[in-house]
């Protein structure tokens, strides 16, 4: 057990030392080596060239990519190059659970990230913003200490600075392994917003395939506009569960991007091609007076 | 009890206790003069949340409590506690009421988790549920939450952003239920004793870690078998503690509860010493860094 744990705290820190050196470069790692990828959905191989220029939208079925969270911020901001936050945390095991250590290292080693969330400072069409995204690969996007932490710090780091905050969301929820610590990160992502907005400061939430749980519970659903992105399954219980529960077939569409739409829940939905164009008019929306001939 | 071992599961076992009291019980023994109050204005009244008025020593109060219920047909007109997103949108009612008045808030949480269903899909189960979390940190009232029994996931979480949480004895407060999380975790749900073992769901494990910070003790074999002396416990208790919070200052008490939800977690992100020693004069890992305006890019 404390052996894992030495392992994993050895391998995290090698990785954590490599990765600091590339961190900037915001470049395509989410993308294999080959010259082909093959549509998760569909099959057909589609050129990586091609895939890039559609926003990693397969161009024969419309199905989108599975995207980490480096890309979906480098697809947003103005230069890839960026100044990470707190890149230096990674997860303890509260709870002292079996096989913690080994599921964080292989989630890693998988994601290339040494946690679930990416956070930066940048700017989207000129306009400065505090900016951060889950990374649906490692561990299902979950938020455990280390997300909850950060988010925290991005939105608190926002409150300091008067910036607007952008989350792209992609989770399964709160992150079972580290127990209550998970669930108590719900409050302190919503209590910091909560701080924010108390300060008359902008929060866009982007809601990614999948959004559901402790995360859809608290940040993800608290933006001042929450955009769906096309496609996304967005709830609070997942679809298994839900079926469990009340033992019967779920309709056609539900929770999907647009079932959220009709229900009232998001104020668009935004093709991930049209994603950036959408939150820089928000963001333009927003700039304070003073700034207004700024940027 | 204090010194003899008790096995988490003993614990879930006593909390879902049949014959354990449940909140509307703990509200009429402790205020005579509870008035229910009830709806959200918008959708319905969900009957999985009791809210109401109160006196506290002369000191009117608001009460919003989840409610399991006891006879069969009252549980499932209750919901057996699980609120859909309109028991939440009643809960903030009434949090924005007292508000209003400045009246001090006793939350009482009882529920196995927010319920997963169609309509609470439909209505914004998360959404609810969020903006709670996000408006309790603020309110401007002193705000007491009481795990009574089963303070399950988001859903219970939803009115435990407070001033102060507390727990009774044997309640439990989780992630998940036990089952929920062995079916998850071991892809067995029979293995929900072994998962209460190492799920931390004890009020003494959770006062451990300064996630709560009191218990309200139950002596004897637990509340259901006498409940008088934790109640006498829990009332003065909820004076002595509502009187120390508002001779606070709002905005110290506003700063502290902050804090105090602030620092869950901070343990358990660990912070790499080894690059922390490297250059980087860049953030401070205590927290929101200084001079943040233009940082430069590192090249």
């Amino acid at each position: 057990m404390s052996d894992f744990f030495d392992i994993h705290r050895q391998k995290l820190a090698q990785f954590n030392a490599q990765f600091r050196k590339r961190t900037q470069f915001a470049s395509k790692i989410d993308i294999p080596a080959d010259l082909f990828a093959k549509c998760e959905s569909c099959g057909e191989p589609v050129l990586h060239e091609e895939l890039i220029r559609h926003s990693y939208v397969c161009p024969s079925c419309k199905h989108n990519f599975t995207i980490g969270a480096r890309t979906r911020i480098s697809m947003l901001v103005d230069n890839a190059r960026f100044d990470e936050l707190d890149p230096e945390l990674s997860a303890k095991n509260p709870l002292e659970f079996p096989d913690y250590p080994e599921k964080l290292l292989s989630a890693a080693e998988k994601a290339q990230e040494l946690e679930a969330f990416v956070s930066t400072h940048a700017e989207i069409e000129g306009i400065r913003v505090a900016i951060g995204a889950l990374d649906a690969r490692f561990m299902m996007g979950s938020m455990g200490s280390v997300v909850g932490e950060k988010v925290t710090r991005l939105v608190e780091f926002a409150t300091k600075n008067n910036l607007p905050v952008v989350i792209l969301s992609a989770s399964g929820g709160a992150r079972m392994q580290e127990g209550i610590f998970s669930l108590m990160q719900m409050a302190k992502t919503a209590g910091a917003l909560s701080r924010h907005a108390a300060k008359g400061l902008f929060y866009i939430s982007v809601l990614t395939h999948p959004t559901t749980g402790g995360v859809a519970a608290s940040f993800a659903t608290l933006g001042d506009v929450n955009i769906a992105e096309a496609g996304a399954l967005i709830g609070f219980a997942g679809p298994r569960v839900i079926k469990q529960t009340i033992r019967q077939d779920l309709p056609e569409g539900f929770q999907t991007a647009a079932f959220q739409l009709q229900h009232g829940m998001v104020d668009l939905v935004v093709e991930r091609a049209e994603l950036k164009t959408t939150i820089a008019r928000l963001l333009k929306f927003h700039k304070k007076a003073g700034e207004r001939h700024g940027g | 009890m204090a010194d003899k071992f008790i096995h988490p599961w003993e614990r879930v076992q006593l909390a879902r206790n049949l014959k354990r009291p449940t909140s509307l019980h703990l509200i009429k023994s402790l205020f005579p003069d509870f008035l229910e109050l009830h709806g959200d204005r918008l959708y319905r009244d969900d009957a999985s949340f009791v809210c109401g008025l109160a006196t506290l020593e002369g000191m009117p109060i608001t009460i919003i409590a989840q409610e399991k219920g006891t006879q069969t047909q009252e549980k499932i007109a209750r919901n057996f506690g699980m609120p859909h997103p309109e028991g939440y949108h009643k809960a903030l009612r009434f949090a924005e009421q007292a508000e209003k008045f400045n009246r001090p808030i006793l939350f009482v949480i009882d529920t196995p988790g927010a319920y997963p269903g169609l309509g609470a899909e439909e209505r914004g189960q998360a959404n609810a549920i969020a903006s709670s979390l996000a408006r309790l940190m603020n309110l401007q009232v002193p705000t007491i939450a009481v795990v009574l029994s089963e303070g399950g996931s988001g859903g219970a979480l939803a009115i435990g952003v407070a001033d102060r949480i507390w727990m009774f004895e044997n309640a439990i407060f989780s992630i998940l239920s036990p089952e929920g999380f062995a079916s998850i975790l071991y892809k067995d749900a029979s293995l929900a004793k072994q998962a209460a073992a190492v799920m931390k769901l004890t009020a003494e494990d959770l006062k451990g870690y300064g996630i709560i910070d009191q218990i309200v003790p139950e002596p004897g074999a637990g509340l259901h078998e006498d409940y008088r002396d934790s109640y006498r416990y829990l009332k003065d208790a909820l004076i002595k503690e509502f009187a120390l919070l508002q001779r606070t200052s709002l905005k110290r008490r506003l700063e502290q509860r902050y804090q105090k939800y602030r620092a869950i977690g901070l343990a358990a992100a660990e912070i790499d010493l080894l690059l922390e020693s490297e250059e980087s004069p860049h953030e401070s890992p205590e927290g929101p860094v200084e001079n943040q305006g233009d940082r430069p890019l590192r090249t």
